[in-house]
């Protein structure tokens, strides 16, 4: 009868509850309040959304605590927060303060270049992006309970997302049909630990679900993402940075429970004002691009 | 596995999964487990299809919303009231209840129990124990995920399970709760309680 907290299963459990659900960036109580409203899953508390992030450049760290606090007292769904990569303190204050899910993000500004977090020893369940199934595979290793694409966060250009989803589902395909004696050179070339292609081998699929972030910008990008394979969707500077919140958070919602029927979509879409401008990521130079950074 | 397969008798049971949000495949994974047939509904005319409907895991507030949106709300009353068997785990547990403890008004209000929800506490408390539940011999790896659990249950309900003195699984008529996740394991002793409940169900409606 004894209670164990912080197991693989209970962290992974976690966001499989999350599936073919929206999870929305929030900067305050209010806006945690719309999400929560419109039928978001949860809510991810940051400062600033990416988009401003991107605009405020500097360096972007943890939000300040009386915010996440603020956000946790204005909503009964899940609370998640980013910390940076391999900041393990950013982390430890955030799982004290009994935050859901940590998001250790490129978003924010590595502490750490080399190390990623060893998410493992944490009992709060944590989220990774990924490009690539080495860099998810890495990632699971580390003891990551939930995966999403990287995307290129802030730009409302959903081309990065897609380009990571597609390369994972092919690479876990691939594996999947692969002979036994050709894992370990698989592992090798993906720099990807080999137990963990052994449980993808065999189980068909990864262990921990993969979400879309990165560039949702609207109610299709959303269906889009769930139509080649995602468990669910974040959608950062999307929602608030439109025309009508409210409207918008409510449209993706819908959009991404049904993501096959366009009529809805197509309806949905209509009533909504313009959505957030995009950046096309070739004008972005190397060093502005978050998706290079972690490994 | 040495268990019965329940729906291995005349034409195979179909059992539905709410189909709006949370752990909808492994829900559907079990039931094929058991030889039924698992049937995601996404739309409420696909009630009228399935024997049993299971309300699965995932964020309560959100999967009301959902219902409201899409008309579920009265077809799956329509189908309780007709005495089809329905299981909620751990959301689905607080979508059934008659009461939440922070406020008077449930969600559909089928069984007389109240819910308090997140009552473990958040995230970093979810846990998973071994549970005695009444009727199984060997206790049952339960797994609690920011789990509510039954702060009353009313006359006329079967408390099958408890945890530190709380109610976290019971069976009113047609309706059974968990307040955990049968379907986050392998274990489908849970699934089969409630696999006997549509046969019944099935029995009676045929009589």
């Amino acid at each position: 009868m004894e209670r164990q907290l912080g197991t693989e299963v209970v962290k992974r459990g976690m966001a499989q509850m999350q599936k073919g659900g929206v999870i929305m960036d929030v900067v305050n109580r209010e806006q945690a309040m719309i999400a929560e409203a419109s039928g978001a899953v949860a809510v991810m508390a940051l400062e600033r959304v990416p988009s401003d992030i991107r605009a405020a450049g500097g360096v972007a760290r943890m939000a300040d605590p009386r915010l996440v606090e603020e956000v946790m007292s204005a909503v009964t769904i899940p609370v998640m927060a980013k910390a940076r990569i391999g900041h393990i303190v950013e982390a430890r204050v955030l799982e004290a303060m009994g935050v859901d899910y940590i998001d250790e993000s490129e978003v924010l500004t590595p502490a750490d270049e080399e190390f990623h977090l060893l998410k493992s020893n944490f009992t709060v369940p944590f989220v990774c992006g990924c490009r690539d199934l080495g860099e998810a595979a890495r990632r699971i290793g580390e003891g990551a309970s939930m995966l999403r694409t990287k995307g290129e966060p802030g730009t409302g250009n959903i081309v990065e997302a897609v380009r990571h989803m597609r390369m994972v589902q092919a690479q876990v395909r691939k594996v999947t049909l692969m002979s036994d004696d050709e894992l370990m050179t698989e592992a090798k070339n993906l720099g990807a630990p080999y137990e963990i292609l052994r449980q993808i081998k065999d189980a068909g699929k990864l262990p921990v679900v993969n979400f879309a972030a990165g560039g949702v910008a609207t109610p299709a990008d959303a269906a889009l993402m769930m139509e080649i394979g995602a468990d669910g969707v974040f959608v950062g500077s999307g929602v608030f940075k439109s025309d009508s919140p409210e409207k918008f958070a409510s449209a993706i919602v819908q959009a991404t429970t049904y993501y096959n029927d366009y009529d809805l979509i197509g309806k949905l879409s209509k009533e909504l004002g313009t959505p957030m401008k995009g950046i096309d990521i070739a004008k972005l130079s190397q060093e502005e691009r978050m998706q290079e950074r972690g490994w | 596995m040495i268990l019965l397969k329940g729906c291995e008798f005349m034409n195979r049971m179909k059992i539905g999964v709410l189909g709006l949000q949370g752990a909808i495949q492994e829900h559907i994974k079990q039931i094929e487990a058991l030889g039924c047939t698992g049937v995601i509904i996404k739309h409420p005319e696909q009630l009228e299809l399935i024997d049993g409907l299971i309300l699965p895991g995932g964020e309560s507030t959100t999967m009301r919303k959902l219902i409201d949106r899409y008309g579920f709300f009265e077809p799956i009353k329509q189908f309780s009231a007709n005495d089809k068997p329905i299981f909620g785990t751990c959301a689905g547990m607080v979508l059934v209840a008659k009461e939440l403890s922070e406020s008077h008004d449930g969600h559909l209000g089928l069984m007389d129990i109240c819910v308090k929800r997140n009552a473990f506490g958040r995230q970093v408390e979810s846990f998973e124990a071994k549970l005695d539940v009444s009727g199984m011999e060997i206790p049952y790896p339960a797994v609690f995920i920011r789990a509510p659990y039954i702060e009353k249950a009313y006359t006329n309900v079967d408390v099958l399970a408890t945890y530190e003195n709380n109610i976290v699984a019971a069976k009113q008529d047609h309706i059974l709760v968990s307040a955990f996740h049968p379907e986050l394991t392998g274990d489908t002793r849970f699934l089969q309680l409630f696999v006997e409940m549509v046969k019944d169900s099935r029995k009676t409606a045929t009589n």
